[in-house]
């Protein structure tokens, strides 16, 4: 039920370098949705959206940060996590063999990016999923990313906001890929004891494991158009239930109408948003007043690659509109490449 | 082992049946001594078979028809059993059984899936695969144990959440996950113990606890054997390799730290004798409910909590 999706890819990624083109190549595009012929300028002009029925094309996590982040500006962290083959794992092709192939497509160790700067001059801990990488699916690699980005919030009493686009949990790690919806549930768990605030945003697709674990358990569970969200595929329920499913069944609309969202954002606008309930979830006074003595430390801290420690512990949840005190996105985007695997 | 056989009991079986021909036929001494041979034998045969089990054969031995299910082992091990139905939101879900008992004189809570026996109790049982429904109702009894403080057990045994409509319309997705958050977080202590089948999220979404026990032959796995052939080899047939691949058995869980300690089975798999199967779990269990009990909680939340944050094999390269 897990990663269905996979077999959807219509064409090899490009790489990172030309990322934009996601979309696909030439002068003219044709949406995926509506099936209209529209001039690509058109397309990335609008956040890489249909002019013509609102269709969000998918696009790469490093486009989401950039377009997130106080004037695209962030630090990567915990770039030095790759994912290995604990199973040595092959169907028709060995598991390593396919990740060395996404490596060198997508420029990433895994399919999830971490990073941290200022959203509306709030600190946040990012998490962005990647579809590009193994169709953004979780193993260990992600399992850990994201838990030490629940683990950056709670140290540091800032929001987490993680975005999630993933075919769910990745079957050539069997048992361990199904963990990590167990270990990031938990440490969410301290998150929400701790009353810090996490925002989770639910993109085009997000499905299984990943669905029913960290995407779902948001403060706040916002969504894209016309995602595709779910637990099970809609393959394997098809076939379960012996029907064809109604059109829209498992998009962000239906989820909506059923009461699992709590509202459908536009990307154009996700930002804006974002930063209107980071106003509400943010209590500088709250969490002052339920701040632990010392520093609730755990794994994460002191580990993590190039991580930030920030001095005032106290005054992070305020707004501020000093400049960080690291370096911008550009000097982060030199990846440390994991070793060769045996 | 020669050919990797689904229909690995026919040889016990062919020898039963020649048992049971002797012992109709009127004869002498050595026709009981003829018997007592076979018998003998059968149980020899019994045991080099579940010995060297494939893990495609292991998952079904998992899912045996006569396998003891969560009702069988609640009136094994426990007393005082009462039931409890409903998420008190929409409805009550035969998937999941859950209630509050007595175990060796401690008030306790259980949780389990609960498959059925015959068809049409099979049907209702939605062949133990929960709704949302399912897994809200655990979270009652859940916040009943964590109200008053008594310990929780829980019995793992299903091929999944089940993949269906108004599952999905209802929010099977977060049901699981609120579920999983749930557990990690309670501060009484849970021994979660898998009987058969621990299939995906729908497994999981009962299975955090202090303690993760697997029964010898049962199975702990992130999709069906099927569904991973499907999906990755994109042919059904290849279940077995995918059986192998993705490394299903207890003991292949127990390598990886997922589990702490693997239930030995009677020969010839707990189906065979229910009765001995709950006496040697129930050992088990009494230990390790005493053990994780002595703990404070605020330790043994932490110590649960740590349990599942190692979980996972990842490298990590330092080039900054």
């Amino acid at each position: 039920m897990d990663i269905a999706w996979f077999k959807k890819i219509r064409k090899p990624k490009q790489p990172v370098e030309n990322r934009r083109m996601q979309v696909p190549e030439g002068l003219w595009v044709k949406c995926n949705s509506c099936k209209e012929i529209i001039y690509k300028k058109e397309v990335l002009r609008n956040s890489n959206v249909c002019p013509k029925c609102n269709y969000h094309f998918r696009i790469s996590a490093r486009e989401r940060l950039a377009a997130l982040f106080d004037e695209g500006r962030y630090q990567e962290v915990d770039t030095d996590i790759y994912s290995i083959d604990p199973l040595r794992f092959r169907d028709v092709k060995p598991y390593k063999d396919r990740l060395r192939e996404y490596r060198e497509r997508t420029g990433l160790n895994d399919a999830v990016i971490n990073a941290r700067g200022t959203m509306g001059g709030f600190q946040v801990t990012l998490s962005v999923m990647e579809y590009g990488f193994m169709g953004g699916s979780m193993g260990s690699a992600v399992g850990e990313k994201v838990t030490r980005a629940v683990e950056r919030s709670l140290d540091e009493r800032i929001p987490l906001v993680v975005i999630s686009c993933s075919g769910g949990a990745r079957m050539q790690e069997g048992a361990l890929s199904l963990m990590q919806m167990a270990k990031i549930a938990a440490a969410l768990g301290k998150l929400h004891e701790a009353g810090i605030p996490y925002i989770s945003v639910l993109t085009d697709p997000t499905a299984g494991g990943v669905t029913a674990s960290y995407a779902m358990l948001g403060d706040l569970n916002i969504a894209e158009p016309k995602a595709l969200i779910g637990f099970a595929g809609p393959r394997v329920i098809e076939q379960t239930i012996r029907e064809k499913l109604p059109e829209g069944f498992q998009r962000s609309e239906f989820l909506l109408e059923h009461g699992m969202l709590d509202f459908i954002v536009e990307r154009r606008e996700m930002r804006e948003i974002l930063i209107k309930c980071l106003k509400f979830l943010v209590n500088t006074e709250a969490l002052a007043a339920s701040a632990p003595a010392a520093g609730s430390s755990t794994a994460a801290a002191g580990s993590s690659g190039g991580a930030v420690q920030d001095s005032e512990a106290s005054g992070q949840m305020a707004r501020s509109r000093e400049p960080l005190p690291f370096p911008t996105s550009i000097v982060a985007r030199k990846q440390a490449q994991p070793p060769e695997i045996r | 082992m020669a050919v990797e056989d689904d229909d690995f009991e026919r040889p016990l079986r062919d020898l039963e049946k020649k048992i049971e021909e002797l012992s109709g036929v009127p004869g002498g001494d050595d026709r009981a001594d003829e018997i007592a041979r076979l018998v003998r034998r059968l149980e020899t045969m019994r045991q080099e078979i579940y010995a060297r089990l494939s893990p495609w054969q292991r998952a079904l031995v998992a899912r045996h028809p006569k396998r003891p299910y969560t009702l069988d082992y609640i009136q094994f091990l426990f007393s005082d059993f009462v039931e409890i139905h409903g998420d008190r939101k929409y409805s009550d879900d035969p998937a999941i059984v859950a209630g509050l008992a007595t175990y060796k004189g401690t008030p306790v809570a259980v949780i389990g899936h609960q498959k059925g026996r015959d068809t049409r109790e099979k049907v209702r049982r939605n062949f133990g695969m929960p709704r949302p429904e399912g897994y809200r109702k655990a979270m009652r009894v859940m916040d009943l144990a964590e109200k008053f403080q008594r310990p929780l057990f829980t019995f793992v045994d299903t091929p999944g959440a089940y993949p269906g409509k108004g599952a999905e319309e209802r929010g099977q997705a977060e049901a699981i996950a609120i579920s999983l958050r749930t557990m990690a977080r309670l501060s009484i202590p849970i021994v979660v113990t898998v009987t058969g089948e621990g299939g995906s999220g729908g497994a999981l979404a009962i299975a955090i606890g202090d303690r993760v026990l697997m029964l010898e032959n049962s199975i702990y796995s992130v999709i069906s054997p099927e569904g991973c052939a499907a999906i990755l080899w994109s042919d059904q047939g290849k279940a077995k390799e995918a059986a192998r691949a993705m490394r299903i058995t207890a003991p292949d869980l127990k390598e990886l730290e997922i589990v702490d300690e693997i239930i030995p089975e009677p020969p010839g798999g707990a189906q065979a004798d229910p009765a001995r199967q709950a006496s040697i779990l129930d050992e088990v269990l009494m230990a390790q409910l005493e053990e994780i009990r002595s703990l404070p909680s605020s330790d043994r939340l932490e110590m649960r909590y740590q349990k599942f944050r190692r979980m996972g094999k990842f490298g990590q390269a330092k080039f900054f």
